[in-house]
């Protein structure tokens, strides 16, 4: 196996598992306070950081170019309250446009 | 079968096609990234989860190792443990019936399943929502990861930009209270700090839990002085 089918292993394995425990494992230890706490804030920490590398990354440096005009479009779609298909073609639309005529 | 039963069947199945139909862009940016059809569709369909598949293409795209790649996918999964621990009680299944409902353990069954007054509703909203989108997502990814082959750079029509939207449209729902958007910030700080001295990848694991931890600080420090005032 190639490591990037290990890769899509482990993320198959790996997400079934926090699926299955929540419906498996006895309620009071997953309820813990702490536990809740960190729960209600990986999605928000997680996505906010991918948002960041995937706007601004390109390998190792730090770049301004085309994906910036189609993050923005895609918050100010947000900010409209635009479904989110049609919302993606507009930023993928926008970053091609620019690449295209710049 | 009675008028609630089929209006939850409905809403269900209207959901499902509609969010089921994002697999198309999935398909299109993991093909376009590199990965085989085989690994894609084997993605959409045993992990089935969105955001941890788009965070896996998203980093193996910025050059990342796959294994850092697998374990920002899989923090990011973590989230379906909590939507399952409030479902449990709802849903009571037992042997292979949980083995099957845990896969369908994403973020739209849970909020239709939630939305409903009685547990015998809520199962039905689960089991029709996440058997939709189930069928849509994987049915799209399929279309899309063929076209992705057929585009292959995914610079090409801005897919990396499409990447970029999608995390913001998964984010921005929960950005509502004050706590979650000072933790955004601080992730985003964190990681365009972290990208010229790091390997691809590792900005994001590293932002994520330095924000949870912050989070979990800022909590703490607002319960205390809560305290003091009392």
């Amino acid at each position: 196996m190639t490591e990037l089918t290990w890769g899509v292993a482990l993320v198959i394995v790996g997400t079934y598992l926090w699926k299955l425990a929540g419906l498996s494992v006895p309620q009071t230890v997953l309820e813990h306070r702490v536990t809740l706490a960190i729960a209600a804030l990986i999605p928000v920490a997680f996505l906010s950081a991918l948002v960041a590398v995937q706007t601004f990354a390109d390998g190792t440096t730090l770049v301004l170019d085309a994906r910036l005009v189609g993050v923005g479009v895609a918050a100010i779609l947000l900010w409209l309250r635009v479904p989110f298909l049609p919302m993606l073609i507009a930023a993928a639309a926008s970053t091609a446009l620019v690449r295209l005529f710049f | 079968m009675d008028t609630s039963q089929r209006r939850i069947i409905l809403d269900s199945l209207g959901l499902g096609i509609g969010v089921g139909t994002y697999g198309l862009t999935f398909g299109a940016i993991a093909t376009a990234s590199g990965l085989s059809v085989l690994q894609t569709c084997a993605l959409s369909l045993f992990a089935f989860t969105g955001a941890s598949q788009f965070a896996f293409v998203g980093v193996v795209a910025s050059g990342g190792a796959p294994l850092t790649a697998a374990l920002t996918a899989t923090l990011l999964g973590a989230r379906n443990m909590f939507y399952s621990i409030s479902l449990a009680a709802l849903l009571r299944v037992r042997g292979w019936r949980r083995l099957a409902a845990a896969h369908l353990v994403i973020d739209e069954s849970t909020a239709m399943a939630l939305g409903q007054k009685n547990p015998r509703d809520a199962k039905t909203a689960f089991m029709w929502t996440g058997v939709t989108i189930f069928v849509m997502w994987n049915l799209m990814t399929l279309l899309g990861a063929l076209a992705g082959n057929a585009i292959g750079d995914p610079k090409l029509l801005g897919l990396d930009a499409a990447v970029a939207a999608a995390f913001l449209g998964l984010v921005w729902p929960r950005l509502t209270d004050r706590l979650a958007q000072i933790i955004a910030v601080c992730s985003v700080l964190i990681a365009v700090a972290l990208v010229p001295i790091s390997t691809p990848g590792v900005p994001i694991i590293i932002a994520g839990c330095g924000a949870v931890a912050l989070g979990l600080l800022w909590k703490r420090l607002i319960e205390h002085n809560a305290g003091a005032d009392d």
